[in-house]
């Protein structure tokens, strides 16, 4: 099932949602990685305010390529990175900021998961290098916070206007298909080490 | 007679070429992935991915926004009198600029960005003389979602072949949907450690659909691809029937008490290119002829 939701997310939004569906989505979607994650966090500690609000957002696992043409940035390429290097931040993350979508490639672990239920948030994974394809559902760029992180590194404020296809790899209900692949693959491993000739 | 500046335009040209378009023989591989997929999210993965080869091609930008690092190897003829190393060292920069490529290339200690993908050993130039009139430049820009699963094991010989299959595979279980699969993998047997490393990563220098020319190692690619295959772990790690696109393994002699083997990881933008500089400054483009 396909559906074409806007942020930010409201938390009925977030639960209607099911680990398999694919959803395109409009609105602003905020990019962030291991430093937006860190300085956040530490900005937060020391009760210091943060250039933009979280709640609701798609935070996207992103370090583009921008392009500066007059005033104004345009997006290059602007593809995901692998959300794992993310794990030991975002169960805090999702819990103090309180994001409704978080976009990336490759699935995060077991305690994000679980933050995701508690907290109400969604996991939506974008395919890994079509970075060309996920820039054609950025109209616009209404500009940039913590530049001084570096272009990759940086939160790009992005419009977004049918952005996707996002397939949704983990639910707010504690459901999430890399588990499930784990699983499988787990399962298939034994065929492997026959077809093979290795030891069990 | 050729000179940098040439050499720093046909390096401009090639990096273009490789980071928007991929060899026609990763593109098959990736079709005949598409082909055979039956899941609806594997299917929806390949789909984007075949999708954004298109609009990369027809919008002439890099195809991934990770447009890595740049790792060349050159063949100089007998008597090159032009100085390659400043040409290429040029080229990255200006490419950086002009393509654009992603400033990636950072200080390893205090992750400095000097912007434009140049540093100390970067790019990284493996160079050797051949016997050809022309100077040929391949490079491969190598992205680090796919690098960081890479791994070395330095094994006994006496886990001889079955300490081989065990170690590539742990390799792609432990990698998981992280490279960005369907992935291919270079891997590397036998020299030396670090030799060992550097085959893996020359391994994916030959076009997929290329086995080894010895018989016995040719096997070996074939059924180590066709039963990583029935993993499952699919593209993107969300399941489906193709993870591993291409496997190709190189091998040298090694010490007789050692078994080195090393796996390059490399994600479904497998992306490499070669340019020759003939000595009247034409340019061909093997890895790119039709575009
Ligand atoms: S692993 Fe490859 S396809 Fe994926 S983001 Fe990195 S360079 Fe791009």
């Amino acid at each position: 099932m396909t559906k074409r939701l806007k942020t930010p997310l409201s938390e009925d939004d977030v639960r209607s949602l099911k680990a398999g569906e694919v959803v395109y989505l409009d609105g602003v979607v905020l990019t962030g990685r291991d430093e937006v994650h860190i300085h956040a966090l530490e900005h937060l500690e020391k009760g210091e305010s943060i250039p933009v609000d979280f709640k609701g957002a798609a935070l996207f696992h992103c370090g583009p390529i921008m392009r500066k043409s007059g005033d104004a940035w345009e997006v290059v390429a602007a593809g995901p990175t692998t959300s794992s290097r993310m794990n030991s931040l975002e169960p805090e993350f999702i819990e103090k900021f309180r994001p409704g979508a978080i976009i990336g490639k490759g699935g995060m672990s077991q305690p994000t998961v679980d933050a995701m239920k508690k907290h109400g948030c969604v996991y939506l994974a974008i395919t890994g290098g079509a970075a060309v394809l996920a820039a054609k559902g950025i109209s616009s760029v209404s500009g940039v916070e913590w530049y001084e992180l570096g272009m990759p590194e940086a939160i790009w404020i992005l419009n977004a206007d049918n952005f996707g296809p996002l397939t949704v790899g983990i639910d707010s209900h504690g459901n999430s298909l890399y588990a499930s692949v784990n699983e499988k693959v787990k399962e298939n491993e034994a065929k492997v080490r026959e077809r093979l000739g290795l030891k069990k | 007679m050729v000179t940098e500046t040439d050499v720093q335009n046909a390096v401009v040209e090639l990096l273009r070429k490789t980071v928007v378009r991929l060899p026609a023989d990763v593109k098959s591989a990736l079709k005949a992935a598409a082909e055979i997929e039956t899941e609806e999210v594997p299917r929806m993965q390949l789909k984007a991915i075949m999708d954004n080869i298109a609009l990369a091609e027809e919008g002439n930008t890099p195809m991934c926004q990770d447009t890595g690092v740049t790792i060349f190897y050159i063949t100089l003829p007998r008597n090159c009198e032009v100085d390659v190393e400043k040409g290429i060292v040029d080229g990255v920069r200006l490419a950086t600029k002009e393509v654009p490529l992603r400033p990636n290339a950072v200080q390893p200690l205090t992750r400095k960005n000097p912007g434009d993908n140049v540093g100390e050993r970067m790019p990284f130039i493996n160079c050797k003389v051949g016997d050809k009139e022309y100077i040929e430049i391949t490079v491969m820009t190598k992205g680090a979602g796919s690098e960081n699963m890479s791994q070395l094991g330095m094994l006994t010989p006496s886990q001889g072949v079955p300490g081989i299959k065990e170690f590539v595979l742990s390799t792609v279980l432990r990698a998981g949907g992280n490279p960005c699969p369907p992935m291919v993998l270079g891997i590397g047997i036998g020299g030396s450690s670090d030799i060992c490393m550097k085959l893996a990563k020359e391994a994916l220098l030959r076009p997929l659909n290329e086995r080894h020319k010895d018989s016995e190692i040719a096997a070996l690619e074939t059924e180590l691809l066709e039963a990583l295959n029935m993993l499952d772990i699919g593209p993107m790690g969300l399941g489906g029937r193709t993870t591993v696109l291409g496997l190709n393994i190189e091998y040298a002699y090694c010490h007789t008490a050692s078994l080195p083997v090393a796996v390059n990881v490399q994600c479904w933008a497998a992306r490499r290119g070669t340019v020759r500089i003939h000595p009247d400054g034409k340019l061909q483009f093997p890895t790119h002829e039709e575009g």
